[in-house]
């Protein structure tokens, strides 16, 4: 016990995929910490922390992975429960789809400060006049001026909106 | 003063709902001060109500005025058998509670309500709140109806409410 790993796991989506994985581990003793399941681009990814009492996680997702043609990776991690940081800041992004928005974007908002706690990203419009969005949430360690000047000259067609995330703690 | 503990999730009691003060008597005032003093030991508390430490009387507390970002707020609020007159507005806005602990999401509340409700001395005083302090009343409140944030919890990839803009 208390060996977490992280397994990761894609294919093309379909219904009960969740359900299959996640009964085959229940039933092999095993444990799930934080995940995150999301369908991207037609396959459904998945990548959960877990940990099992006995027997090995491979041999409990190999084949329900195999049934459900997904694509299986196991990680051993230092990982643990129980520590989450509380974002301060969101960034929301978008513009004409082109190659670089993220990599300029996050280039910038890396040099001024930002740890990204998470971002999700997608596209959207049509094929012909495709859109890309994203968003973030994180820590501005340097404070959110600093995020604002670091991407007040970005090239144009690019907008984003900085917010301050206040937590309420009541 | 005695020293109070606050209850956890997934504690049932939470979601008592709890009746109405009658009596504001001094044991009410000892037991106001009390609640302050556990929601000022907390980091970063704003509010606290009373059914967080057992005592399921329509009682809350907020004070706001500590918060680095509040440009205006009442101050410090004692709200007994509060009644919310009037709602106004819908933001998402992040919220945790000392109640559960190591968790933050986003909730969906009124921008603006306006509120009636006693003090501590029996008094009734009507009140208008915004923003961050009306999302702390209306936390508290909830309290008070067996409700904690994870009951209002909204999706995070899908923010069907705009925030605020900073810019």
């Amino acid at each position: 016990m208390n060996e977490w790993y992280m397994a990761t796991l894609v294919g093309r989506d379909r219904p009960g995929i969740v359900a299959a994985v996640t009964q085959a581990l229940y039933e092999a003793g095993c444990h799930l910490g934080e995940t995150s399941m999301v369908r991207l681009g037609g396959n459904f990814t998945i990548m959960l922390m877990a940990r099992c009492a006995q027997g090995g996680l491979l041999e409990t997702l190999e084949p329900v992975a195999d049934r459900l043609g997904l694509r299986l990776h196991l990680d051993r991690i230092e990982g643990r429960l129980h520590d989450h940081r509380i974002p301060d800041v969101r960034v929301s992004v978008h513009g004409a789809d082109r190659a670089g928005i993220v990599a300029q974007v996050t280039g910038r908002l890396a040099e001024a400060g930002l740890d990204i706690l998470d971002l999700d990203s997608d596209v959207a419009g049509s094929e012909a006049q495709p859109i890309y969005l994203m968003h973030i949430e994180g820590l501005a360690t340097q404070g959110i001026e600093a995020l604002e000047a670091a991407l007040a000259d970005l090239d144009a067609g690019i907008t984003v909106h900085l917010s301050p995330i206040e937590t309420m703690i009541g | 003063m005695v020293e109070l503990d606050i209850l956890t999730y997934p504690d049932e009691r939470l979601k008592q709902i709890s009746e109405p003060v009658e009596r504001f008597d001094d044991e009410l005032r000892e037991f106001v001060a009390a609640l302050e003093a556990k929601m000022r030991a907390g980091p970063g508390g704003v509010g606290i109500a009373a059914p967080q430490v057992g005592r399921f009387q329509r009682i809350v507390i907020v004070d706001v005025s500590g918060h680095r970002k509040v440009r205006q707020s009442h101050g410090r609020l004692v709200l007994i058998n509060p009644e919310i007159t009037e709602w106004e507005g819908l933001e998402v806005g992040r919220e945790g509670c000392m109640s559960v602990p190591d968790y933050t999401g986003n909730v969906v509340r009124a921008e603006r309500i306006a509120l009636r409700a006693c003090d501590e001395h029996g008094q009734s005083h009507e009140y208008r709140f915004e923003g961050y302090e009306a999302r702390a009343v209306q936390h508290e409140i909830d309290h008070l109806d067996g409700l904690l944030f994870l009951d209002r919890l909204v999706s995070r990839r899908s923010d069907l409410f705009r925030r605020k803009v900073y810019r």
